[in-house]
């Protein structure tokens, strides 16, 4: 049975210099597996995780044949019932936890909002819960990190907490839009893990969203390569780095190899039909 | 018109005046989409048409007194503002009034801002001690309520329109050597300066001749938003008496000795303010719209 | 790992002082530099200080006595010297026009000036925050044109024309509020000779000795010069908060909360607000100094017996000590207003504090 179900997504920009188009008619299904989405930027990946949770900000638009989540219609439930789905059901890592938590609260303020507010749960139980969450994403004081200000974070450790503060509901499908892309390379292992441990044991649905072809033939289960807003191709994961698409293998030849040949990468050729409107 | 259009909006520009002149003519298309903007310049050119032919559009004497003419109510055929305790007829006056307002914008934001201008670049690119003590005298006057510095300048000065435009310059600077200062941080450390360094020329003309070009339209941007203020504060000192002198017409003026009559004779202080409101609406509107559109940060486009 | 150690609170109030005696040496530099434009325009002003007291028909004798007195024969470093520790001494000098102590005097106007600005100011922050978040949540609407109207002609309208029409109109006209001044002569009378002043201002004076009538009087009174007032500050205020909450709606942290399905109730007025409350403690503090700037003008109109009519007053009395002791008070409460804010805003910001 299918967990998500898109079919013919369009978002659309209305600017000055009239419509853009930044998503034109992606469709796709997803199980309780691991998608990846990967492309350049600007190739419409991230808007289409976020339209999933139908967050997308004025002058952006949204429109669909169908985008059905565990049998609800996603385009048609009010504003009510989506909120009820975001946080509880559905969730989403953002990139960077520099920008993604709010400077102002304290990180078990943040953490317990949900909680407290969503699940109306007591403060005791919040606290109990959070914490909890904060050891399963391995950290190690987790009473000192509710205590502090996002800013007072390392980059992999406020990861860290934007992971437990997603997961904390137990939620049946994760967007993970880049969420290791503004880490250290070092951090960047170990937050991945860390993600791909809770995702497999509590098998959720997830949607990985990357620019990075190697780290998502890894991690994901099935690809979707996207380019100006459209999927060029589809194909599992373990078959990427054997893609034929032409823009595929454009994206994989510009990959440095160790012990490659040490020319000048290609430049992406864009020749193809795929590449006209 | 269409070729001219066409050359105007060539995404490929051969010169560069077309491509200036280019964005030009898109930040106008943007500026005339904005209906509060478009009304902010119609008031704007109304003042500016009203001022430079007042003797055209008043119907009377902005000074002559007729006693027998008292205090007529708006709408009386020939003074359809009506008239002032001194039998003057109201619109005249504020139309003549129109002038005196232009004069003193006109000399403030000649004043002013070239004060500004010259203490914020001086500051941003010596740097060191001469930076930390004119930015300590910038916020001495900033920290100054400016109408009542403005008040006692004019206290010291005397009364009267020039004294009133000094006092106002005097505290308007302030503002503007911030945004040259900030300006001049960001361009003083640019190659294009340093190229002119290497080419020998000295402080005093890198900063004349390339520091403040560059920190020009932001000073212009800040000048037309602050043009109202510079009315409001102008209409005070000449409500309190300090600024222009009877028998001018300038329109604080006019509302103080309105002020007599009020509960009876509502219209001879109603109508110069509804000037002031009406003018200084017209360059915030105006002002506005331009920032809009002149600068990308607040456009969100 | 975090960087928030056992006695992280002990190093953050450490770096809180640290600012904080920064702040006062600024501030103190600042006061100087006040005190000294104050001195210059004392200096230069064509009124003899001398023959101000001692009137047209004084002797030579006389006339050098006082000038001594007042220390005008030292050198001019000297006298400046004087000024400023006569006036860290509360000492503003002397009223030609009542020979009574500036500083005395103004002690006693100041109250009026503060209560309508405090008032003027409230009404500015709970009418203003508002509809700036309101006109921020729908850009380009309707309800975000006429806030940003209502807004330009608040910072179009001379404030003491709109004293007027207020005047002509909800008193004049309407019979709605009070006239000028503070209180009607009767109530003023009960205030003066039956009830305890304890601050100077009316509307706590009343309340706190439980005179409902009069508090209901004075009240009639400020309404319409503390609402003109507001009308300002508020036209002020809606176009910051308007700005602020539009760049703080568009950040990330905003999408994280609606992802965890926060009402955008508590997205807004929690999550972005606190957020907002750093830069907008500022322009509170802001429109506060320029309202007690604003009622010079005001309390010419409604004949509010507060600092603003204090100063007029003595300028057309060419009385120069009243003049710039006036002007060295709304000096020294901008700056410490300034300071204020500075430390609010450090407080409210965790950021700023490390």
């Amino acid at each position: 049975m299918s967990l998500l179900t898109v079919e013919n997504l369009r978002v659309t920009f209305d600017t000055e210099t009239g419509p853009v188009q930044a998503v034109r008619g992606v469709s796709f299904s997803l199980g309780r597996e691991r998608l990846g989405i990967v492309g350049e930027s600007g190739s419409g990946k991230t808007m289409t995780g976020r339209s999933v949770l139908r967050l997308i900000r004025p002058p952006g638009r949204i429109e669909a044949d169908r985008m059905e989540f565990d049998g609800q219609d996603l385009m048609r439930i009010p504003e009510t019932g989506m909120r009820a789905l975001r946080g509880r059901r559905i969730a989403m890592v953002m990139q960077d936890p520099k920008f993604s938590l709010n400077p102002v609260m304290r990180v078990g303020e943040q953490l317990t909002e949900g909680l407290r507010r969503r699940d109306r749960l007591g403060r005791a139980e919040a606290v109990r819960k959070a914490l909890a969450a904060l050891e399963a994403v391995q950290i190690r004081d987790p009473e000192r990190v509710m205590q502090a200000y996002p800013h007072e974070l390392s980059g992999g450790m406020g990861q860290r907490v934007m992971i437990a503060m997603m997961l904390i509901p137990e939620p049946d499908l994760l967007i993970a839009d880049e969420p290791t892309s503004a880490l250290d390379v070092t951090v960047q292992a170990e937050v991945l893990q860390i993600l791909d441990t809770l995702v497999r044991d509590r098998g959720m649905g997830l949607i990985f969203v990357s620019h990075d072809l190697r780290l998502v033939a890894r991690f994901c289960d099935r690809v979707l390569v996207m380019y100006r807003g459209r999927i060029v191709e589809e194909l599992p994961a373990r078959e990427l780095m054997a893609a034929r698409h032409p823009y595929t293998r454009g994206l994989l030849n510009c990959l440095p190899r160790i012990g490659g040949a040490r020319g000048p990468l290609p430049v992406l050729d864009r020749s193809g039909d795929w590449a006209d409107d | 018109m269409t070729a001219l259009t066409d050359w105007l909006t060539d995404p490929d520009p051969k010169s560069r005046a077309q491509a200036r002149l280019g964005q030009a003519w898109l930040s106008w298309l943007r500026l005339r989409r904005n209906p509060l903007a478009m009304t902010g310049l119609v008031i704007v050119v109304a003042l500016l048409v009203l001022a430079a032919f007042a003797p055209v559009f008043a119907t009377h004497d902005p000074i002559a007194q007729n006693l027998g003419q008292r205090l007529l109510p708006p709408g009386t055929p020939g003074h359809w503002l009506g008239t002032d305790d001194f039998g003057r007829d109201i619109w005249s006056r504020i139309v003549h009034g129109a002038r005196i307002t232009l004069y003193i914008v006109a000399l403030v934001a000649l004043t002013a801002p070239v004060l500004g201008l010259v203490i914020g670049t001086v500051a941003g690119y010596a740097g060191g001690w001469v930076d930390t003590v004119l930015m300590r005298i910038t916020d001495i006057f900033m920290a100054f309520p400016r109408l009542i510095l403005a008040l006692a300048l004019v206290a010291v000065l005397g009364p009267g329109i020039f004294n009133a435009v000094l006092a106002i310059a005097l505290t308007a600077w302030p503002p503007y050597a911030r945004v040259a200062r900030a300006e001049t941080l960001t361009v003083r450390s640019s190659d294009y300066i340093a190229a002119v360094r290497l080419q020998g020329a000295g402080a005093a003309r890198i900063v004349w001749g390339h520091v403040m070009p560059m920190c020009l339209p932001s000073v212009i941007i800040r000048v037309t938003l602050d043009m109202a203020g510079v009315i409001l504060i102008a209409a005070g000192l000449g409500f309190l008496g300090l600024g222009a002198q009877p028998p001018l017409p300038e329109w604080g003026l006019m509302i103080s000795s309105g002020r007599k009559f009020l509960f009876d004779q509502w219209w001879v202080a109603t109508m110069p303010g509804l000037a002031i409101f009406i003018v200084s609406l017209g360059f915030n509107l105006l002002g506005d719209g331009l920032r809009d559109v002149l600068d990308p940060r607040s456009a969100g486009r | 790992m975090t960087t928030s150690s056992p006695n992280a609170t002990v190093q953050r109030s450490l770096s809180l002082l640290r600012g904080l005696a920064g702040a006062m040496i600024t501030l103190a530099i600042t006061l100087l530099g006040l005190l000294l434009v104050t001195f210059v325009i004392g200096r230069v002003v064509p009124i003899d200080p001398v023959l101000s007291i001692v009137g047209e028909r004084a002797t030579a004798e006389q006339y050098e006595a006082t000038r001594i007195a007042l220390g005008l024969d030292k050198p001019l470093w000297q006298q400046f010297a004087m000024y400023v520790a006569a006036a860290a001494q509360g000492d503003l000098g002397t009223s030609i026009r009542t020979g009574a102590p500036v500083a005395e005097e103004i002690a006693r106007y100041f109250p009026a000036t503060l209560e309508l600005a405090t008032l003027g100011t409230l009404i500015g922050v709970l009418t203003g925050v508002p509809a700036g978040v309101l006109a921020a949540t729908r850009p380009g609407s309707l309800a975000d044109q006429i806030v940003r109207l209502i807004g330009l002609m608040g910072y179009s309208m001379p404030v003491f024309w709109l004293g007027l029409i207020g005047l002509l109109v909800f008193y004049g006209q309407l019979g709605w509020v009070g006239g000028p001044g503070r209180l009607d002569p009767v109530h003023q009378m009960t205030l003066d000779f039956s009830l305890t002043q304890y601050t100077g201002t009316i509307l706590i004076d009343t309340a706190l000795n439980g005179a409902w009538d009069v508090f209901a009087n004075a009240l009639s009174h400020i309404v319409l010069p503390a609402g003109i007032l507001g009308y300002v500050s508020m036209a002020y205020i809606s176009r910051m908060t308007r700005s602020f909450m539009m760049n703080e709606l568009g950040q990330e942290y905003i999408t994280t909360a609606r992802v965890k399905g926060m009402p955008e109730w508590r997205v807004i007025w929690v999550h972005a607000m606190r957020n907002v409350m750093v830069p907008l403690i500022t322009v509170i503090a802001l429109s506060y100094a320029y309202l007690l700037e604003g009622s010079v003008l005001t309390e010419t109109i409604f004949a509010w017996p507060g600092l603003g009519s204090y100063i007029t007053d003595a300028l057309f009395t060419a009385d120069m000590p009243a003049v710039l002791g006036g002007t060295v008070v709304v000096g020294v409460v901008f700056v410490t207003l300034n300071m204020l804010s500075d430390i609010l805003y450090r407080l409210v910001d965790p950021r700023a504090r490390t």
